[in-house]
């Protein structure tokens, strides 16, 4: 059963189209990231799908309802925004049981129902605090728990993990994915961070100038992207020129690949950097000299200058090539890693 | 944010000419008038330095104080209905194009430009019987004949309001134009319409600052005494009137002296107490 379809939704602001065309299906229960740069109609598309914007064109199906003229306040969709717009003057019990109060909810059931949520984002024992005596990270869950306060047949969240430092947000992410698949929750996050997005969702999808340029699993992103956009935008690549040679072989900057055919007579070969190996100049495919080497510890970056392309390799410690910047050295790129994208 | 504290006596140095301002045409006036309220009342003359208590004593009747009442009451209600109205009005106001904003704004500066008599004159026209807006009813067929609608204690209280009303916009419009408008928008995801999120969540976030701005139309429409003589019987005189009443009509300048001092020790007392309120329930 899809949990949600957004079908040929459009926003115009002005002249603008800040969405463009935008088809999505989402199976009922999974997680869902919209990712992209700033300015690409992620927010707006999710704001739609709150009811806090109304699409221009397109219809909005959730569990095969047509809601795309629902008021927010009747769609039933829990919502974390960025700001987390926790009401200052409640406490964190009251801000929880806002939404059960707005719905005529017995005190009694009230109070049952916030100690439950407090205890489902691990806060137990808070409900009395204001929300200003909090930390960034507990004023997110308070914000999670209040959205899902009403049992929400969708959860949206609109970056909602930008506000915490590095270590915290990597935390929550994991633990916003454990808490989705305990509920079955059918979710969306608005996400610029391209790690959040590979942690936690089962359907990337990429999203560049209002519209759609890839949505597939985590690691088909990652290993398949579909186009130039999509493998910069996730992960570091390198993006090779490659052309067509004269006996059927393919021509890149400093030297051949074999085993690849290229669809046109020039297109662009994304290779991630930890397929890219380091071997020995005569008997490599590729050869150029070492620019830089950057050491960090955990990994170390080689980057070669090949017939004026960059090219990164990764390489890992146990191995500590000893390059030297302006040594020469030979790139393979193994057939299977290159993805062949359109010029 | 704390600034670094003033070390030495030149730090104090930029707070001179406000304190100075402050007490050449603050502090030392209502020191002038708090002695004169003692001084002792000339018939026929003007008055002589004292040290009495008559201006007080004469005060203490159950007369002056229907009027003191009676202005608190005015100035209460006048505060009521100026921020009812400001407020959604402002909160509308702050979420317009940036353009509509200026140009409401300017309209907005532009009656508090006008002087009270002019508002009274105003207000007075359009509730007389000849060119009032009971004519306008009477066309409609609303009402059988105009009618006159002053002067009244409602037609005092709608000039006050209106008198009051861009002065209290202008002080909403800061706050409610800060106000996080993801606010409202959480509200709405979780199941408020619009105007219950406006009445559970912007009216309670920003309750401290509808206090202030009541407290102070309440002392706006508290010093007023020209709109009451203008739309108001002389039942809906304010202690302010009757000051200006003794201190140029009566040259009784010791006892309209005793009368202000009281009036802004009163004042100062509830104005006190509502923010005492204000801060036990914040502290809650």
């Amino acid at each position: 059963m899809t949990g949600l379809v957004l079908d040929n939704i459009t926003k115009r602001f002005g002249s603008v189209a800040a969405v463009d065309r935008v088809n999505l299906s989402v199976p009922d229960g999974s997680f869902v990231c919209l990712l992209g740069p700033s300015g690409c109609g992620k927010t707006t598309l999710l704001r739609m799908i709150a009811g806090l914007e109304e699409p221009s064109e397109g219809r909005i199906l959730v569990g095969g309802a047509d809601v795309t003229r629902a008021p927010a306040h009747q769609r039933d969709f829990g919502m974390v925004f960025q700001s987390l717009a926790l009401f200052p003057h409640l406490s964190v019990g009251e801000n929880i049981a806002y939404p059960l109060r707005i719905r005529g909810v017995a005190k009694a059931e009230q109070a049952r129902r916030v100690e439950e949520l407090l205890a489902l984002v691990r806060l137990p024992g808070f409900g009395e605090r204001p929300v200003s005596k909090l930390s960034g990270g507990q004023r997110q869950r308070v914000a999670i728990a209040r959205a899902l306060a009403l049992q929400p047949r969708l959860f949206l969240l609109d970056e909602p993990l930008s506000a915490l430092d590095a270590k915290l947000r990597e935390a929550m992410q994991v633990e916003l994915r454990q808490l989705q698949q305990r509920l079955g929750i059918t979710t969306v996050v608005v996400t610029h961070d391209q790690r959040e997005a590979m942690t936690m969702a089962d359907l990337v999808v990429v999203m560049n100038e209002g519209r759609i340029r890839q949505s597939a699993p985590p690691v088909d992103i990652y290993r398949r992207p579909a186009d130039t956009f999509v493998a910069d935008f996730i992960g570091i690549t390198n993006l090779i020129r490659a052309r067509r040679g004269a006996d059927g072989t393919v021509r890149v900057p400093g030297g051949t690949l074999a085993g690849i055919a290229l669809p046109a007579e020039e297109a662009t070969i994304s290779v991630r950097p930890e397929d890219v190996r380091l071997v020995p100049p005569h008997e490599a495919a590729i050869t150029g000299r070492v620019d830089f080497v950057r050491d960090l510890g955990a990994s170390i970056e080689i980057y070669v200058e090949a017939d004026g392309q960059r090219i990164v390799a990764v390489a890992s410690p146990r191995e500590r090539p000893d390059l030297q910047p302006g040594a020469p050295v030979g790139l393979a790129l193994p057939a299977d890693a290159c993805v062949v994208l359109g010029a | 944010m704390t600034a670094a504290r003033p070390q030495r006596l030149r730090d104090y140095a930029p707070l001179v000419f406000p304190a100075l301002m402050l007490t050449v045409f603050f502090v030392v006036p209502f020191g002038i008038m708090v002695a004169i309220s003692f001084f002792r009342r000339v018939q026929g003359a003007f008055y002589e330095p004292d040290f009495v208590f008559d201006n007080y004593a004469r005060f203490l009747s159950a007369f002056f104080g229907q009027v003191l009442g009676f202005s608190l009451v005015l100035a209460a209600l006048v505060a009521l209905v100026a921020v009812t109205i400001a407020f959604p009005f402002t909160f509308l106001l702050a979420r317009l194009s940036r353009r509509w904003q200026v140009v409401w704004l300017v309209a907005l500066l532009s009656i508090v430009s006008l002087s009270e008599v002019i508002v009274g004159f105003a207000w007075s026209t359009l509730f007389s019987r000849t060119a009032g807006v009971t004519n306008i009813l009477v066309a409609l067929g609303l009402m059988s004949e105009p009618m006159s609608l002053s002067p009244s204690f409602g037609a005092l209280l709608t000039g006050l309001s209106y008198h009051a009303f861009p002065y209290t916009v202008l002080v909403l419009y800061p706050a409610l134009a800060r106000l996080d408008p993801t606010l409202m928008e959480a509200a709405r995801t979780l199941g408020a319409s619009p105007p219950r999120a406006f009445v559970t969540v912007v009216v309670p976030a920003l309750r401290n600052t509808i206090l202030a701005t009541m407290i102070m139309v309440f002392v706006f429409a508290l010093g007023s005494y020209l709109l009451p003589q203008l739309l108001g019987r002389p039942s809906n005189w304010t202690l302010s009137v009757l000051i200006t009443d003794q201190a140029i009509y009566q040259s009784n300048l010791p006892f309209a002296a005793a009368m202000a001092v009281f009036l802004v020790l009163v004042s100062l007392a509830l104005v006190g107490l509502s923010l005492l309120v204000g801060r036990k329930e914040a502290a809650q």
